[in-house]
């Protein structure tokens, strides 16, 4: 099982009704985000391109993050997926160092937070929540060991890129361009 | 051709946006005492080792006061700087090999007390006045006496490990262009070993010491100035994150501070009054000696807050 | 109230409201006597387009509109920024629009949202639109490449329309909007080639320059020639339930209301809340003066544009009530404020949407109320009951009018708590035309009238004409607005967890303007528009691409002045302070509001006047 989330950028209108669906569901305190959506503009007036990307903790095969943690707070899960114990976590801050897309926090309670996949949701068998409110449903999420499931399908049928891919962090957020 | 990259749903985190702002100054503080720690530890270690105590006094005896002392307030600066200090113990409760947090964890847990052994070993000749009361306190300190050169053994290569982990604990962070050389280490080390000299200079008591420590100091400065520009190349011909990290230090907000207070007031200057002392002239060394630990605690401090700014873009 | 009928009667008291407490207390005007309503979503808004399109199809385009995104060929947005406006269901289909490979066409001086999603994007000249419609049936016609099937059985008065727009080349029309002529030709074919699966795009705020009930009409002609309207992929044929009235006597008949307030209008077909604002300025021999206002759900000051004569006649009514559930800036102007519980603390009346298929849905709240906040529909009551209108309100729960007209449709709040909404099957025939089915639209001359018999019966042109609009003076740029998609209006700025997305507007200026006025991203300015008025606060700028020189941009609802939302204080500048000029439709008495200059101050002029 290896999950995976592919964001069509096609698609997306910038809204952030992801970030508000995560900052509910993770009650993540006010100034704080798990999720964020940037804006890119390139070219002269008239001839312009424009990208929206929601964008998050990118769950990498290659976690810098899980391996500078001097406690193991940081690690994976199966499916993949990047996760912080909150109470091994010594608040030292080499993860967020690490992270070359700044998806972590330092919780105002002193450890460090961020994105989980919405584990929680995906062990009841429900989607992230950032997807499942998604109003022009530009995010999937599934699983990429299987080649039936949506996410499968649409990064064979579909252009995508990675962030940061010469990090060589091995990102599982795709985005379909 | 114009670009704009903005965050749209208004990400403003505390301490990461719109630059990251993670470690503070008890880093670079920490930074600096370990490697200082590390480079006094090293030269009595050596000294030990090779049988010269009677000689360098200043090194083996003196000087060995600060490194309990700095490793203690490195440690405290450390911690400070946590957000979760309540949790400090996890740390020993997990050895992770690709964690360079760990490792220092790990090796200032052996070399902190090492190094208060040390000076306990020297009790009775730093402190002649203060007569230990206990008659177990007087054993132990005569069994530290006679297992010194096994403690310099081990010092030996604890220090080098603790000099070196003070850069890589940055340079193992690929997402930070600026930290991500392999010179951070060496460069780290021999910065180290140059304020612990620099350190004995101005301890030292006699012409002997003070020569040698000189000698060592003006060597240390002219590797340290060689893997300075080395890093520089290296970064010069790097990918374009690291051309901007580069730009920082050459000619962005850094560049004063680092050339000025590092490269300038920091190596060259007290390696020219080194030079001019070791060839005969009479120089005040203390000032070349505090110019190096001033210069020492800057490129902590430049490298720890300027490494923060360089990121991936995408 | 009592004091206000009994001193000038009923009529004198005005409702101007929005969204869900509208019903509850229109239900309490209608008992009270008074049928002085009006909404800004009209005249502020999405009125000229119901006339346009009703006096050229005969019916309006309604809300939520019957346009068939989800299946189109092509979609042609004329300066509507579907993603910025988040009107959910247009979002969604637009997304499936975007899935299904549909080419999208837009039109805006603006790099919007949609223009980043459409294969061709025309960066009008801003006001010029007209110019480009009508070329657009030119080519249409004269390449002959409209519906012609289609026209020829649903249509009246082509060949007026055809002599009409003869002139108006695309050459014609390259020098009006600045859109090159292969490029309307090339949008014109794509269009014909997708009909008649192609939406033109009525819009929604569509109150920018006067003659708007003619720029929606001229849209109508062309989805009329492209034979878009009751065709898959174009507009659909929409359906909705009718709600059982809960039994109460009958209303009294008001002399006069918000007809006759509108009579200078006569293609008005609701209240025109600004005319209910001049009403209320004491004038001699006033025919139809307003007394008093009670407001619900709209915050006046951020909504209708002229500052100046909103503070006239709130100086001059004699009482204003606000029901809002936040503190707005006309909180701080009313003499009673009934605190409204939000939308998820109460029942509201049960929502019947048009759609493909008919459908309802029912609100229930899902938390208590908070400190004194009460449900609009209990405010109604208890203002009923202590106006003798008991009868009126012959219930002690509104959840038993829900209950009583859920029965009536044969479910019942039990099974709308647990599905929250239902559909019924459609009642009123297909959704589409069938090929050459005869077919009576509700106009004069039961056909699609490109040439309107109506406008020509009260003396207006029966066709689209253009007419040029003015333009910014140098160092003036014109002053564009729109919505956020993180924001309602200006109602939720506020909210902490969207405040936290957006806590303020920005001045969007093309980097070309920035180095002329040497402005810098984030820089504090103030504007200044035509008439001397000056924001209250500064904005910072945006320097981006995606604006056109000749304009700035920013989004609506921001700059609020009242201290009480403590997040929103003072945050970016409020475009309808701004708007001091309006053109207004004399079709149907929408305020045209993007007919205002601003220019750029880099100094505090405030701090000035202190000084001074």
């Amino acid at each position: 099982m290896r999950y995976a989330m592919v964001i069509d950028t096609l698609k997306c209108v910038g809204c952030s009704d992801c970030v508000v669906a995560c900052q509910t569901e993770n009650s993540v305190p006010v100034g704080y985000c798990r999720d964020w959506v940037t804006e890119s503009v390139s070219g002269t007036y008239p001839t312009l391109e424009l990208e929206l990307k929601s964008e998050r903790c990118n769950h990498c095969d290659n976690a810098p993050c899980v391996r500078c943690c001097p406690t193991g707070a940081s690690h994976i899960v199966k499916g993949g997926i990047v996760l912080v114990i909150g109470d091994e976590c010594i608040g030292c801050g080499a993860c967020i160092e690490s992270c070359p897309y700044d998806a972590r926090y330092q919780h105002p309670d002193g450890y460090v937070d961020k994105c989980t996949f919405c584990h929680h949701r995906l062990e009841k068998g429900q989607l992230p929540a950032c997807v499942s409110v998604c109003p022009t449903k530009c995010m999937y999420f599934g699983d990429l060991d299987d080649p039936n499931s949506e996410v499968s399908k649409l990064l064979k049928r579909r252009k995508h890129k990675t962030l940061a891919p010469e990090a060589g962090t091995k990102p599982n957020v795709y985005y379909l361009i | 051709m114009q670009q704009e990259e903005i965050f749209i749903s208004g990400r403003n985190i505390p301490h990461i946006d719109p630059t990251l702002e993670i470690w503070h100054w008890p880093i670079s503080l920490y930074l600096f005492l370990g490697g200082l720690g590390a480079g006094l530890l090293f030269f009595a270690a050596i000294i030990t080792v090779l049988g010269k105590e009677e000689d360098y006094p200043t090194t083996v005896k003196y000087a060995t006061i600060i490194p309990p002392i700095a490793l203690s307030l490195g440690l405290l600066a450390l911690v400070y700087d946590l957000t979760h200090p309540l949790y400090t113990w996890q740390l020993y409760t997990t050895i992770r090999l690709e964690s360079p947090m760990s490792w220092g964890a790990w090796v200032l847990l052996v070399t902190t007390p090492l190094s208060f052994l040390w000076v306990f070993s020297y009790y009775s000749e730093l402190f002649p006045k203060w007569k230990l009361k206990f008659n177990f306190l007087n054993n132990f300190e005569k069994l530290l006496k006679k297992n010194r050169k096994n403690m310099a053994y081990a010092l030996i290569p604890l220090s080098i490990i603790l000099g070196i982990y003070t850069g890589i604990l940055l340079s193992a962070f690929n997402a930070r262009p600026l930290w991500n050389n392999a010179i951070l280490g060496p460069l780290f080390l021999t910065s180290g070993l140059s304020t612990g000299a620099a350190t004995i200079l101005l301890l030292a008591k006699t012409t002997k010491e003070r020569h040698l420590f000189s000698k060592i100091d003006l060597l240390l400065i002219i590797i340290e100035l060689g893997l300075i520009i080395h890093m520089i190349m290296s970064m010069a011909a790097g990918s374009e994150v690291q051309l901007e990290a580069m730009q920082l230090l050459i000619g962005g907000e850094f560049t004063l501070m680092f050339f000025g207070f590092v490269v300038i007031l920091g190596l060259i200057v007290p390696a020219i009054l080194e030079f001019t002392e070791i060839i005969g002239y009479k120089v005040p060394v203390a000032v070349p000696a505090i110019l190096i630990l001033i210069g020492g605690l800057v490129l902590r401090f430049v490298m720890v807050e300027a490494g923060q700014i360089t990121r991936y873009l995408y | 109230m009592k004091g206000i009928k009994d001193k000038y009667g009923a009529e004198s008291m005005a409702l101007l409201k929005h969204g869900s407490p509208g019903s509850h207390l229109e239900h309490l005007f209608k008992a009270y006597g008074s049928d002085t309503i009006a909404e800004p979503a009209y005249a502020q808004c999405r009125g000229p387009r119901e006339t346009g399109f009703g006096l050229t199809f005969g019916a309006w385009v309604g809300s939520p509109e019957p346009t068939d995104i989800r299946d189109t060929k092509c979609l042609v947005l004329i300066g509507s920024h579907i993603g910025e406006n988040m009107h959910n269901t247009q979002v969604q289909e637009m997304s499936d629009a975007i899935d299904n490979n549909a080419t999208i066409i837009t039109v805006d001086p603006r790099y919007s949202t949609a223009a980043s999603k459409s294969k061709y994007w025309l960066p009008i000249k801003p006001s010029t639109d007209m110019a480009l419609l009508l070329s657009w049936m030119h080519v249409l016609i004269y390449e002959d490449i409209y519906d012609k099937a289609y026209v020829e059985q649903y249509g009246f008065g082509f060949d007026e329309l055809k002599e009409h727009v003869r002139s108006y080349t695309p050459e014609w029309a390259y020098g009006i909007t600045t859109i090159k002529p292969e490029e309307i030709r090339k949008t014109a074919r794509v269009m014909a080639a997708a009909a008649p699966s192609v939406i033109v795009h009525p819009g929604r705020h569509v109150v920018w320059y006067g003659d708007d009930s003619q720029r929606s009409r001229a849209i109508a002609i062309l989805n009329g020639l492209l034979g878009a309207w009751g065709r898959r992929g174009g507009f659909y044929f929409k359906e909705k339930i009718k709600i059982p009235t809960y039994p109460h006597p009958p209303f009294p008949q008001p002399k006069w209301g918000w007809e006759e307030l509108g009579e200078k209008y006569p293609f008005a077909e609701m209240g025109i809340t600004n005319e209910i604002v001049q009403a209320s300025i004491p004038k001699k021999d006033q025919k139809y003066p307003i007394k008093a206002w009670f407001i619900a759900g709209t915050n006046l000051l951020n909504t209708i544009p002229q500052h100046k004569i909103i503070e006239k006649a709130i100086d001059s009514v004699e009482f204003i009530v606000v029901v809002d559930t936040m503190p707005m800036e006309i909180t701080g102007y009313a003499d009673v404020v009934l605190p409204e519980c939000t939308y998820l603390e109460r029942y509201d009346g049960i929502r019947s949407a048009t759609n493909r298929e008919p459908s309802i849905a029912l609100r229930m709240p899902a938390a208590e109320p908070r400190f004194e906040s009460k449900p609009a529909w209990w405010i109604a009551k208890q203002l009923g009951e202590r106006l003798g209108l008991h009868d009126y309100f012959n219930y002690k729960d509104f959840k038993e009018v829900i209950a009583w007209q859920l029965k009536q449709l044969g479910t019942s709040l039990e099974e709308m708590e647990k599905v929250g909404v239902k559909k019924f099957k459609r009642k009123s025939g297909p959704l589409f035309l069938k090929e050459g089915q005869p077919y009576e639209f509700a106009t004069n001359s039961g056909k699609i009238e490109f040439y309107s018999t109506e406008l020509e019966e009260k003396g207006f042109d029966p066709m689209p004409i253009y007419t040029p609009h003015n333009e910014p003076d140098q160092g003036f740029y014109r002053l564009n607005y729109g919505r956020s998609p993180m924001h309602t209006f200006s109602r939720t700025v506020n909210n902490p967890n969207l405040n936290d997305l957006m806590d303020e507007n920005k001045l969007w200026v093309n980097s070309k303007v920035a180095r002329i006025e040497d402005l810098k991203n984030n820089q504090e300015v103030w504007l200044e528009n035509q008439d001397g008025i000056i924001s209250s606060f500064p904005i910072k700028v945006r320097v981006t691409e995606r604006i056109r020189w000749d304009s700035v941009y920013m989004y609506h609802g921001f700059g609020h002045s009242n201290k009480k939302l403590s997040r929103a204080h003072g945050k970016g500048a409020s475009d309808t302070q701004l708007i001091t000029k309006v053109t207004i439709d004399p079709l149907m008495g929408g305020t045209g509001m993007r007919g205002n200059f601003v220019k750029i101050l880099t100094e505090n002029p405030h701090k000035k006047e202190i000084v001074s």
